[in-house]
């Protein structure tokens, strides 16, 4: 079923005469086709989360060895910065910030548009046999946009004072008294972050609704477009909550509107002059009615991208393919109403805490089902064991505990002790770090030669995957200890002030072991930034030097983006496809090949063997 | 290859593209404005009881207001079902009259918000005694200020610290209230209070700044305004150059007016939730 390049180049010039002449900017900058977005926004969020990581290494080494100058980077970052890190001493404001930075870049810059937008882009027309997205301008748009949040990010560290302070939950009223204009800014690059978003939610959903190809009927599509499905939903009625609340916080910074200011607020001992009669809870049930969905946001496409490589690399049919359908529109409909979990310690009520307690644990169901499902096609497969497989399987097993670890979160009383500690802190990086990102990097190994033609190295993805994973987990398992112990997230020295050894006769205060795990995290944390040279120098040797691959479906895979021409044309595909059958027929029995693509009409039977003949 | 049904509708969804998109775009707007309603209902409940203003705006203003958008999802649909009946004339006149609605409110709107950003609320110390003046300013310079009393105020919870307004009448119980006691006297209409400019502590207009009513007013009715622009700019294109279509491509110039259409019926809608929780309630 593979096309010739020679008919589809034909076919190509024919139909459209004006992509020939594009020149560089039109074709890679300014570009509408799907496949260059969606690339466009895999680097540039690549960058994102490589700069958020490397905000959070100089953090760790003010919580590995708080107040002395760091070495090295110290001097740069007191030239760039100024005072706020003078002597090359990560002071406390700039601390904050890099904190705050570190979340927003992570999952607003980072993980959402690798995730969402960048496979997304890439890879749903294609799996849906889509010449395209339905809307390509407006996909265009939505790049630009998200990369005039970034930018507007990025620039407030430079303002007097730095960037936003406040967290990257941005509560109210800190977030509003803060007198620098990082947080003015932090609102205005969300408001481009969130509006980006929202023209992408509506394209997928425009995409995957309207232009499946012919035969693709809805459960017959790959798992990855279910999951980037219920996603765009998540995104397109989680975000606008947050939008409003953005500008509503815009509107307290700037005309001095007090939506989230209570009545009497004291500033330094000073009446605060503002109106008051505003709510700081509002801010707080607003942003966790979008952050709470955005989790699911973060976990989703991942979960997609983990069920097509599992099924490609078992070589079996999914297992329970409408279990994990259903699951999915579980999660998708639950996510809508757990958000204030994250709020037990605000006093909003035993009543309501009751209520999100109990559908939080329902929302683990069925979770835990997509975990199982996934779990269970490993049953009695013959497994090849790649670089994205390797990525694949260290998923199940990191987000496992990710997830299991946000059981007595769940629980309000067992919250009221953990919460805000470095037990959180462990419990969602176990999720997104070794979870979603990991699924990620399995994605761009597994996609990789479709978009480039070459391979990446074997060897090379090894390494970098082996050393992910001890130095992840050498990272986050501690932190579990450090939270158990007691250690608040929010500490600028580590904790070193509620030592134990300082403070000899306060019960509960931080035993040595504990302030002392810091510094291996640490040692940890900046070496698993070394461990991603070989990735990043992967990435980009492959481009031109990787192993050429002798097939458009290098994989033996069976869904429709490997029944393209590599990499594929503006318009995908030579022939509009027609799908005959569900994304997963791996070792149909009888069938010649042990996969069976989805737009081949009649399974090619076995060469004759001395078994029953029909 | 071709995107297919950009004009013609999908046969399993009955939806052209552009259509489908809208009503997404519609559900995230619905988000968008329900969240800001939560707010004003949140911001409402929790009011100091007798502080949440009633009867500040202009009920007749609203109405008209109100009636102009009606018309104009009258004239919305008119003009789309006229270029369904390939009547382009007749669609010309409709798509007008939607505009001419559109730009009748917004000429409203800024009348209302100009009403409000000239209404002041002064606080002045004479002596030990402070007082509370309210009411649209007249002329100011840089001795003196000078106001008319306005019937319809809120008293901010500086004023209400200061012992004056709804919670001090609450607090005292309207019997013993004897409105002499207090410096804020209602003076009779149209006579003008003249408070010197050395006396004022605080002088504030009815911005989002002065009450947390009026901040969820000027951002509920501030972003539905963005949204009237919003249409009426696109409507306006489709109007002037945009309706070259018509000639080259009818169909597909016809789904264009649905698709704003649908958009100006939602920001219709908005209003008529606005009208009555802001105004009315």
């Amino acid at each position: 079923m593979q096309y010739s390049h020679d008919s589809h180049s034909h076919t190509h010039d024919a139909h459209d005469h004006g992509h020939a002449e594009m020149g560089f900017w039109s074709k890679y900058v300014f570009s509408t086709d799907h496949k260059i977005i969606g690339i466009q926004y895999g680097i540039t969020s690549l960058l994102f989360l490589l700069f958020g990581f490397v905000l959070m290494g100089l953090m760790r080494w003010q919580l590995a060895y708080p107040g002395t100058p760091i070495p090295v980077f110290g001097p740069l970052l007191e030239k760039m910065l100024g005072s706020a890190a003078s002597g090359g001493v990560m002071s406390a404001d700039l601390y904050n910030s890099f904190g705050a930075m570190h979340g927003t870049i992570m999952v607003f810059l980072g993980i959402v548009p690798l995730a969402f937008a960048a496979f997304g882009n890439y890879v749903v027309p294609l799996q849906i046999g889509a010449p395209d997205m339905t809307f390509p301008r407006l996909n265009m748009a939505s790049y630009w946009v998200y990369f005039i949040g970034g930018v507007i990010m990025v620039v407030s560290f430079f303002l007097p004072g730095g960037a936003a302070q406040a967290g990257w939950t941005s509560y109210s009223p800190l977030a509003t008294i803060i007198p620098t204009q990082g947080q003015t800014w932090w609102l205005v690059g969300m408001i481009f972050l969130i509006s980006s978003s929202l023209l992408g939610a509506v394209n997928f959903l425009a995409t995957i609704i309207q232009l499946r190809a012919p035969g693709m009927t809805w459960m017959r599509l790959p798992f990855f477009v279910w999951a980037q499905f219920v996603t765009a939903f998540l995104l397109l009625l989680a975000f606008p909550p947050l939008e409003a609340a953005g500008v509503m916080q815009l509107m307290d910074k700037l005309f001095g509107s007090s939506f989230f200011i209570p009545t009497g607020l004291m500033i330094s001992g000073k009446l605060a002059d503002v109106s008051g009669g505003g709510s700081p809870l509002l801010w707080q049930h607003l942003f966790w009615f979008l952050a709470h969905p955005e989790v699911y946001v973060l976990i989703l496409p991942g979960m997609g991208i983990v069920a097509e490589i599992l099924c490609n690399n078992v070589r079996k049919p999914i297992w329970g393919y409408k279990s994990l359908v259903y699951s999915l529109f579980a999660i998708g409909f639950l996510s809508f109403i757990v958000w204030a979990h994250h709020m037990y310690m605000t006093g909003m009520g035993t009543a309501i805490s009751t209520f999100f307690q109990t559908t939080t644990l329902i929302i683990s169901i069925p979770s835990v089902i997509i975990l199982t499902v996934f779990f269970i096609t490993l049953w009695g497969g013959s497994i090849r064991f790649n670089t994205q497989m390797l990525f694949t399987l260290a998923f199940l097993v990191m987000f496992g505990i990710g997830g299991l670890t946000g059981l007595p979160l769940g629980f309000n009383f067992v919250d009221l002790f953990l919460h805000d500690s470095y037990y959180v802190i462990a419990h969602f990086h176990y999720v997104v770090a070794p979870g979603t990102i990991f699924a990620l990097f399995a994605g761009v190994y597994y996609w990789y030669p479709k978009a480039t033609g070459r391979f990446m190295s074997e060897f090379w993805g090894r390494v970098h995957f082996w050393t992910s994973l001890v130095l992840m987990n050498l990272i986050f398992f501690p932190m579990f200890t450090q939270g158990i112990a007691g250690m608040s997230r929010r500490m600028y020295d580590g904790g070193v002030n509620y030592s134990a050894t300082t403070n000899k006769d306060i019960l509960g205060a931080l035993p040595e072991s504990v302030i002392y795990s810091n510094v291996v995290i640490s040692v940890a944390a900046w070496l698993l930034l070394l461990a991603q040279i070989p990735f990043i120098i992967n990435f980009f040797w492959s481009i031109k030097k990787g192993k050429k691959v002798e097939s458009d479906n290098p994989w033996d895979s069976t869904t429709l983006e490997w029944q393209t021409p590599t990499p594929p044309p503006h318009g995908n595909f030579a022939v509009f496809p027609t799908v005959y059958r569900g994304p997963y027929e791996y070792s149909v029995p009888g069938a010649a090949q042990d996969f069976v693509p989805q737009n081949e009409a009649d399974i090619k039977a076995k060469p004759k063997t001395n078994s029953a003949k029909h | 290859m071709e995107i297919p049904y950009t004009v013609k509708e999908r046969k399993d969804t009955g939806l052209y593209n552009a259509k489908l998109g809208i009503w997404l775009f519609l559900a995230s707007e619905v988000m968008l404005f329900g969240a800001l309603f939560s707010a004003y209902i949140l911001l409402r409940v929790g009011a100091t009881p007798g502080t949440w203003p009633h009867g500040l705006l202009n009920v007749p203003l609203g109405t008209l207001n109100t009636i102009v958008l009606i018309i104009s999802s009258v004239t919305v649909v008119m003009a789309w079902a006229s270029l369904k009946m390939k009547q382009f004339g007749k669609w010309r006149m409709y798509q007008g009259a939607t505009l001419v609605c559109a730009l009748i409110f917004l000429v409203i709107k800024s009348f209302e918000y100009n009403d409000k950003l000239t209404h002041y609320e002064v606080i002045s110390k004479v002596g030990d005694k402070y007082q509370v003046h309210d009411g649209h300013l007249i002329s100011e310079d840089k001795d003196k200020v000078v106001l008319e009393p306005s019937a319809h105020r809120i008293y901010t919870s500086r004023a209400i610290a200061l012992g004056f307004g709804p919670v001090a009448e609450v607090a005292h119980g309207k019997a013993d209230h004897d409105p002499k006691a207090h410096a804020d006297h209602a003076p009779a209409k149209h006579e003008l209070v003249t408070i010197q400019r050395s006396t004022i502590e605080r002088m504030q207009n009815y911005a989002p700044k002065h009450h947390a009513y009026l901040a969820i007013y000027f951002t509920l009715t501030g972003l539905h305004a963005l949204h009237v622009i919003g249409g009426a700019l696109v409507m306006g294109y489709l109007f002037g150059p945009g309706a070259k279509m018509w000639k080259t491509d009818p169909e597909r110039f016809t789904n264009r007016i649905e698709v704003s259409g649908l958009f100006w019926h939602f920001v219709d809608l908005v209003w008529i939730f606005l009208f009555p929780i802001l105004y009315l309630l």
